[in-house]
């Protein structure tokens, strides 16, 4: 058979390594949609004496390339230092994987930004950071870049789904342009606040629909 | 066990059909370029002869409406590019719809390159064209219209006849054409009571050689030459003709059998009832009146799970099929078909298309659904969204 694939990423595919949840994880990190086809989920537990990962567990809704190099990256960061798991890149998980095809390499960047994300979400809730950076409305934008519109299977500021963020002591709060009463409404909102709330200084995420 | 689910891409070619095109291999080697040279050119004249009546008289049409082409997509371009060449001194105007094959597609993007103005019309949420944006989309200026007869993707059968009336009634020069390459051995039909202008048909899905098929060509209509090379076919396409294509598909005609149609139609009704038995959440795509779907489609998407997935998975165990997801096309889009009826990008993702023939049977349609369960229990237990 020559499907693009290396056999390690098939048999990762067939029989992937970690796949769960960690009910009580220390650390949450969702990339991708089901709209972008592409979604990875990924629960980290970390020793707080060591900083070391304990338990990584994942789940996927996507290609044989995204179950795959989401197991791989679960494989490479377990064990590891919160500090030696961020210098883990797409690069390794392509490597490991012995090549990705060129069109699935966004499957190994997607995986390894999930990790990338629950490390930082850990570091802001467990007063990890090294500089803390009051959070401002830039900063949101940017997490907000990672948030899909499953209407529009674009990030919620290239489709201008979020018209203004403001943030002020501790609350940030975000205006979309969509009815509470929408599909779709109430899953957004739940993963606006995911992406928002691990910021170390936000204390509370409001989502304002148009409507209000 | 090996299962081949994926015959509306291309089918397997049936034994008599090959026996029929050996001749023109060893014995009937000539070329037909004229009728007044020798005795084994004037011999395969008569073959081509023959085997243009043959799909003449199948489609209700008079042998001299039949040119011969290199397949569908060939007889796509010469009938919207050939009409809109050849009319455009009386409107620049062309009309089509979002579901259509990529050569309708493309060869109007190509017109619209040349100063066309192109209007592509929505279908509903089964893929039926919308009959009042059609209507009003047609003006003095359309040239052409271009309107598949069944879309191979969901199976939705284009309610054709209704089509015409209301094209013709608005601006009866307006040119219709259909692309029946799924059509044609599958759905019963006649040039006749169809109404249509042109109409594309191959061999290769009704169990024909590959390389060859066929522009229907209603008598009077104006049609300017795409292929320069000699004046074969009426003078409409030049170059050899596919002599051997030609023959097989004559005889994919000939052997046609409506009784094999219904075998088909009855094992994708038993291959829908017992996916949909065993595995929960499960879309049908396209239409729910299987009345108005194509025979040996079946187009179903699962919820929560990817399609590559599942086409990878099942391709491991021997099932071929193919999916509406984005992983699985070149561009990374989903397909554009299962979009432009509505649905998410979800429910195109997580879409499988099951086409059937002749060749399938009951114990293979067993089989898929067992792998089909296995694959996407296991998917399900993986994704994040839920579904176990």
């Amino acid at each position: 058979m020559s499907l693009p694939y290396s056999k390690k990423l098939i048999e990762l595919f067939i029989h992937p390594k970690n796949v769960g949840e960690i009910p009580d994880a220390d650390a949450k990190a969702t990339e991708g949609s089901p709209a972008c086809g592409d979604m990875v989920q990924l629960f980290l537990k970390v020793d707080p004496e060591t900083k070391r990962i304990v338990d990584i567990k994942f789940k996927s809704y996507g290609c044989a390339s995204n179950i795959a190099t989401a197991s791989i990256v679960t494989e490479l960061a377990k064990g590891k230092t919160l500090e030696e798991a961020k210098k883990i890149t797409w690069k390794d998980a392509d490597a490991e994987l012995g090549g990705l095809p060129p069109t699935k390499i966004h499957c190994a960047v997607l995986a390894v930004d999930a990790l990338h994300t629950a490390i930082e979400n850990y570091e802001h809730q467990h007063g990890l950071l090294k500089e803390k950076v009051p959070t401002t409305k830039e900063v949101v934008i940017n997490r907000l870049k990672h948030v899909i519109d499953p209407r529009k299977g674009i990030d919620v500021i290239r489709a201008k789904t979020v018209k203004d963020v403001e943030v002020q002591d501790g609350v940030a709060k975000i205006y979309l342009d969509m009815k509470e009463d929408e599909e779709f409404a109430k899953h957004l909102k739940e993963e606006i606040i995911e992406r928002i709330s691990p910021l170390w200084d936000i204390k509370e995420v409001e989502v304002i629909f148009s409507n209000e | 066990m090996n299962v081949y689910l994926d015959n509306a891409s291309s089918t397997r070619v049936d034994e008599r059909v090959v026996e029929a095109m050996l001749r023109t291999f060893y014995e009937d080697i000539a070329l037909p370029t004229s009728e007044f040279v020798h005795t084994p050119g004037q011999r395969v004249k008569e073959l081509i002869e023959e085997s243009r009546k043959k799909i003449a008289d199948f489609v209700g049409a008079e042998p001299s409406e039949i040119v011969f082409t290199s397949g569908g997509t060939e007889a796509t371009n010469l009938a919207i590019k050939g009409v809109a060449f050849a009319m455009a001194k009386n409107g620049k105007h062309v009309v089509t719809t979002a579901v259509e094959g990529r050569a309708v597609l493309d060869s109007v993007r190509r017109l619209e390159k040349s100063g066309f103005k192109v209007d592509i019309v929505p279908v509903d949420r089964y893929g039926f064209v919308n009959l009042e944006a059609l209507e009003k989309s047609i003006s003095k200026e359309t040239i052409l219209l271009s309107v598949q007869m069944v879309n191979d993707e969901v199976g939705t059968i284009q309610p054709l006849e209704e089509v015409v009336k209301i094209v013709k009634s608005k601006n009866p020069d307006t040119v219709v054409h259909t692309d029946a390459t799924y059509g044609i051995g599958w759905l019963p039909f006649n040039m006749k009571n169809l109404g249509v202008d042109l109409a594309s048909f191959t061999a290769h899905k009704i169990h024909g050689p590959k390389g060859v098929g066929a522009l229907y060509i209603r008598k009077g209509i104006a049609i300017e030459k795409q292929m320069d090379g000699g004046y074969a076919e009426f003078n409409l396409r030049g170059g050899t003709p596919n002599i051997p294509g030609i023959v097989g598909f004559a005889k994919a005609i000939e052997i046609l059998d409506w009784d094999d149609v219904e075998k088909v139609r009855k094992l994708r009704d038993y291959l829908y009832e017992v996916i949909i038995s065993k595995i929960s959440e499960v879309i049908l795509l396209g239409p729910s009146d299987f009345t108005k779907r194509h025979p040996a489609n079946l187009n179903l998407s699962f919820k929560y799970v990817e399609g590559e997935s599942i086409v990878l998975y099942m391709d491991m165990k021997g099932v071929a099929v193919i999916s509406g997801s984005a992983c699985f096309s070149r561009g990374l889009e989903p397909s554009y078909v299962i979009m432009a009826m509505g649905h998410s990008h979800e429910d195109a993702h997580g879409s499988i298309r099951f086409s059937l023939s002749k060749y399938n049977t009951k114990e293979e349609m067993n089989y898929t659904v067992s792998v089909l369960e296995e694959v996407i229990k296991q998917l399900r237990e993986l994704s994040p969204l839920g579904g176990n």
